[in-house]
């Protein structure tokens, strides 16, 4: 089952992640190596019968829910989380214009 | 410094023996003295003195506390509102914190004194601090090995007596690994007993902020100091101490079938054997145990993990706060920036987690983890009906040498002990026990003892005994 370049071009990029050309290789090496390893757990089976979509029902999860209300005084953080925005204009974060 | 504890220095600054600022001088200098080759500390903070000096005041009022003017070190992926928190990464090299970690906040309404932040491997992923953007931190018992990870700054900084204890974070070992390897205690707490509100999220299932110091005594100390129910954390919960059990009757469950595997030294072995003689004659009654899919544990974490990080880490854009590298438009800007500030093991589980969670893969890997999973915590619940705590080594091998691991599996492979704790939520504790010489160095093993969630205390007492605490 060995990983493709391309595939690692791929998933790079659904990942939002630029990689060297010259890296492309060693990942899709060292991707095999590990998903070699962990494909161990396809030999685990379950005695479970019921479907796996309910794997988070039967492992317990639950929401924990708290009212919709805000959490700290408005404006309490906004210099604070300001001084860190990479790009800003007159108190506003800028961006690329996205459409 | 050498060898004080957080309890000792209690006594001493209680008595007035010494002062807050003394202790924090004694550990600024061995900080001075030792990180430019140790590399340990990536900053230390520069209102260190005048943090010990408001901690001798709080003294002086006769209102201290347990950790009142105690110098400690605190891992760079967690948040002390307007200082930097890196994660060890470019990514964030110059982030500043907007908010303190609750753990934190604990500590300081103590009056604690934070002397830095320490190295670790980015965003917490590694065995080593290899994967640091800012270099390896050397173990101080032996400066060609490592200090273990991904608490490896964490672990060298009470090892080397530059702190009295330190923070850290276990995602699959990260705290236990190397206090094993720097000789010292490591606690993952139970999953939740410890708010992550103000730790940097990597595997957010499995994350816990645990201590690392000289004694079982002190861990305790410190974890009794941050653990708790916070609403700004909503996994986390209350603990309480059970009623104190018979200490003497409590059994040990020994997995010995774990120890068959590959890659586990001789010397790791052996060292089991000793500590279980240690543990009879202290009058503790010992069970070998069977934990069936124990083994699959290391796979399940390398599957959950990633697939949590690679979500985790999304957030890391360019965009609001972090290295922002410039592009043509916004998709170019996302990834040069993820792409130059995420060192090579971020990336390469980020796109592991992203292969491991896409349409086709999902239920072969994530899916079967998740049952996996869910299995080998029936198991341990299982377990925990017929003994009180369960003993392995801690790692299959001590610290190893600077390089000598070169590919990432390898690494993962010292966590194969460890993880099982994350993965099923129970507290473990890793203690200092046994030595192996390599080399002609002697180098300290570690053994691992988990228990019931909740059940630290019986970790707790079973290695205070053990130590002779």
């Amino acid at each position: 089952m060995a990983i493709s370049k391309e595939e690692i071009i791929k998933l790079a990029d659904l990942a939002r992640i630029e990689i060297p050309e010259k890296e492309v290789e060693s990942l899709a090496e060292e991707m095999d190596s590990i998903l070699d390893y962990v494909k161990t757990i396809q030999d685990f089976h379950s005695d479970d019968t019921q479907p796996k979509d309910e794997v988070k029902e039967r492992l317990g999860v639950i929401n924990i829910m708290r009212e919709d209300e805000n959490p700290s005084e408005s404006g309490n953080y906004t210099d604070d989380v300001l001084r860190e925005f990479p790009n800003k204009e007159n108190g506003y974060l800028k961006v690329k214009k996205i459409l | 410094m050498k060898n004080l504890t957080i309890k000792q220095a209690r006594e001493l600054l209680d008595k007035k023996e010494i002062s807050t600022k003394e202790l924090a001088e004694g550990c600024l200098e061995n900080i001075e003295a030792k990180n430019k080759e140790l590399n340990v500390f990536l900053e230390v903070y520069d209102d260190v003195l005048k943090n010990a000096e408001d901690a001798q005041k709080v003294i002086d009022a006769g209102s201290a506390k347990e950790l009142t003017g105690i110098p400690l070190a605190i891992k760079d992926n967690i948040l002390i509102k307007g200082k930097k928190a890196s994660s060890a990464s470019k990514i964030l090299e110059n982030y500043r914190a907007i908010y303190t970690a609750t753990a934190v906040q604990k500590l300081l309404d103590q009056n604690a004194v934070f002397l830095g932040r320490t190295n670790m491997d980015e965003f917490a992923m590694g065995s080593s601090t290899e994967n640091s953007a800012f270099g390896v931190t050397k173990n101080p018992l032996d400066p060609a090995r490592v200090s273990g990870g991904s608490s490896g700054g964490s672990a060298a900084s009470v090892a080397g007596n530059m702190a009295l204890g330190a923070l850290g974070s276990d995602t699959g070992g990260s705290v236990r690994e190397p206090a094993s390897f720097c000789g010292m205690v490591g606690l993952k707490p139970t999953y939740g007993s410890v708010s992550r509100y103000g730790l940097m999220a990597m595997g957010s299932s499995l994350d816990v902020i645990g201590p690392i110091t000289k004694t079982v005594s002190d861990s305790e100390i410190l974890f009794n100091a941050i653990k708790g129910k916070d609403k700004m954390d909503s996994t986390s919960i209350e603990i309480e101490r059970l009623k104190d059990s018979k200490i003497e009757k409590l059994k040990i469950g020994v997995p010995y079938h774990i120890l068959d595997g590959d890659g586990i030294d001789t010397d790791t072995k052996k060292n089991i054997e000793e500590s279980v003689k240690k543990l009879k004659d202290l009058g503790y009654e010992i069970q070998d145990i069977s934990l069936p899919n124990i083994d699959k544990s290391l796979a399940v974490y390398y599957i959950v993990m990633p697939a949590e990080v690679s979500s985790n880490l999304a957030r890391f854009d360019g965009i609001k706060y972090g290295l922002s590298v410039e592009g043509q438009n916004l998709l170019e800007v996302y990834k040069k920036s993820r792409g130059e500030g995420f060192g090579k093991e971020a990336r390469r589980r980020i796109i592991l987690g992203t292969y491991i969670l896409s349409a086709g893969y999902y239920d072969s890997y994530y899916g079967k983890a998740m049952q996996a999973r869910k299995k080998i915590g029936e198991e341990f619940k299982d377990a925990f009906l017929k003994v009180d705590a369960i003993l392995t080594p801690t790692t299959p091998f001590p610290a190893w040498k600077i390089g000598e691991k070169k590919t990432p599996l390898e690494n993962y492979l010292a966590d194969v002990f460890t993880v099982a704790a994350n993965i099923v939520g129970c507290p473990a504790i890793s203690l200092p026990f046994g030595t192996t010489q390599i080399d002609g160095k002697d180098l300290p093993l570690g053994i691992q003892l988990m228990a019931s969630h909740g059940q630290e205390s019986t970790i707790f007492e079973i290695g205070k005994k053990l130590l002779g605490e």
